[in-house]
């Protein structure tokens, strides 16, 4: 859009202004707080070699039902589960220390 | 964004649940998706009948499919949710919700609800559909939310044009795109925050919509409420939930969910040869065309003799044409009747009374739309598992 004429520019004045106005005099009439309770998770890591620190690396941000979830198979061991790893790391910014890499994926490949 | 109540919350989520290696109580029963490792708890949420769980932290909940053999409208309590980051908003106050619009405009706004419910409204029947909807079917396999076919769903949807708000907001010349954020928000600070974008032109379409009803009622929790973004024909992941802030900028936006996530080949057919790299990506846009025999699940057992079968169909907004069922395997096809128009973003039923000698049996469905785009009879691929529309087959057999 150019630069808005001055007549638009009041009119989306009044019409805030209009806007403000008719939702005061609407009082309180919409609907009270939501607290919604989200379920206990339902799934957990499976016993394996390193599991511990499987939990402390991977639980903070989600639950053990994203990785026993995903295809198994040849194809999906040791450089799949790298691959997650690494993606862990480099794109959603995971914290995860470099001696604990090579366990998480050893987890995941012997038991997923 | 997460406040520190919410995040002590979460944490004794966390801590709890690595403690505990029994907490099962929730799942109900089980569901079966037919492919590999497809086993899924039946799960119970506020708001919602028992659905397929895939994921609890974030959640993310496919739909049962039978409920689309109900009618064209996806129930509210049977909508699929999908998050990408644990920092769900749990508590939500609507009378101290604002929505913010900032960026290249002459007049920075901050909504209320009660504000936004006061401009004109208008409603819109529109099917979302998550991306990877059917990521499981996919062969071979890739990395992903492994859905059946149950993450799609069709509602009325009430809200105000984007168009209306960024004209009060006044655009400024040069602005390129309009980014979108919701409440949710990452467990750490450093994974990218969910943030969406749209082309100017597009956000100011007056179809894109700032939807705080779902089917005559507030959205549901775990669908966005109390305000969410519609975006007409085109995949879940642009109608971003607990929407609070709109930016309207003037380059492209390059953050992580638009520039390295959500992107499709950049080929005629957004597919690559399976198993292979694009060359080149580019954002995920409009759905394609599919079509589903709701009336038979695949095995169904039935008798022989004349049955009616249902189902429904649905495109990225030129609306649905035809619908042709072929129950030899795909020779023949036989064009199904459309049942009531809701609209070119809606699903569009269907049926067909059909008759079936004893024996095994392979049916299939296949849509075309007004543009004349249609569904492949064999699967395109591409790593990410996003867009399926192959044929669909059900094989049945009559007994």
């Amino acid at each position: 859009m150019k630069h808005a004429p001055l007549l638009t520019l009041v009119a989306a004045a009044l019409s805030l202004a209009a806007l403000r106005l008719a939702a005061l005099s609407l009082g309180s009439a919409s609907a009270a707080p939501i607290s919604y309770t989200l379920p206990d998770e339902t799934a957990a890591f499976k016993a394996g070699p390193n599991l511990e620190v499987v939990q402390n690396n991977c639980t903070a941000c989600h639950s053990a039902d994203y990785v026993s979830t995903q295809p198994r198979g040849p194809k999906f061991k040791k450089d799949f589960w790298q691959a997650e790893v690494t993606k862990m790391i480099k794109v959603y910014g995971a914290p995860i220390a470099d001696a604990d890499v090579p366990k998480i994926v050893e987890y995941l490949a012997a038991t997923y | 964004m997460l406040d520190r109540r919410d995040l002590m919350k979460r944490a004794g989520l966390t801590a709890l649940v690595t403690g505990l290696a029994s907490a099962k109580a929730l799942a109900l029963d089980t569901a079966t998706l037919p492919f590999d490792n497809g086993e899924r708890p039946l799960v119970r949420y506020r708001q919602k009948r028992p659905m397929i769980g895939l994921t609890s932290r974030p959640p993310q909940l496919e739909t049962p499919f039978s409920i689309f053999n109900d009618g064209a409208i996806t129930p509210n309590n049977a909508f699929f949710v999908r998050y990408h980051l644990a920092g769900v908003p749990l508590d939500i106050d609507p009378d101290k919700f604002t929505l913010e619009i900032k960026g290249k405009i002459d007049h920075p706004l901050k909504l209320s609800l009660k504000e936004i419910k006061k401009l004109r409204a208008v409603e819109l029947i529109a099917v979302n559909q998550c991306s990877g909807n059917s990521r499981g079917f996919f062969e071979p396999r890739v990395a992903g939310g492994q859905l059946g076919n149950g993450a799609m769903g069709n509602a009325r949807w009430r809200g105000v044009p984007l168009k209306t708000v960024l004209d009060i907001a006044g655009v400024q010349q040069g602005a390129k795109q309009v980014t979108f954020n919701g409440m949710d928000g990452p467990a750490m600070d450093t994974t990218p925050d969910f943030v969406k974008a749209l082309d100017i032109d597009h956000a100011r379409d007056g179809e894109v919509m700032l939807a705080y009803r779902m089917n005559g009622d507030d959205l549901p929790l775990l669908n966005g409420f109390p305000l969410r973004l519609v975006v007409p024909g085109y995949y879940g992941t642009y109608w971003v939930k607990h929407l609070n802030e709109i930016t309207v900028i003037d380059n492209v936006f390059d953050g992580f969910w638009m520039k390295s996530a959500y992107r499709i080949p950049d080929t005629p057919c957004n597919c690559v040869e399976p198993g292979t790299a694009p060359k080149a990506t580019i954002p995920i846009g409009r759905f394609t065309v599919r079509s589903f025999i709701t009336s038979l699940a695949d095995g169904a057992r039935l008798k022989p003799g004349s049955t009616m079968l249902k189902g429904i169909a649905f495109d990225g907004g030129k609306g649905i044409r035809e619908v042709a069922v072929a129950i030899d395997g795909g020779k023949t096809w036989t064009p199904a009747k459309l049942g009531k128009d809701l609209g070119k973003y809606s699903f569009r039923e269907w049926k067909l009374p059909i008759k079936l000698a004893a024996g095994p049996h392979e049916l299939k469905v296949r849509a075309t739309n007004n543009a004349g785009d249609t569904q492949p009879t064999e699967p395109l691929w591409n790593p990410a598992g996003y867009l399926r529309n192959v044929v669909e087959t059900v094989r049945v057999t009559a007994a």
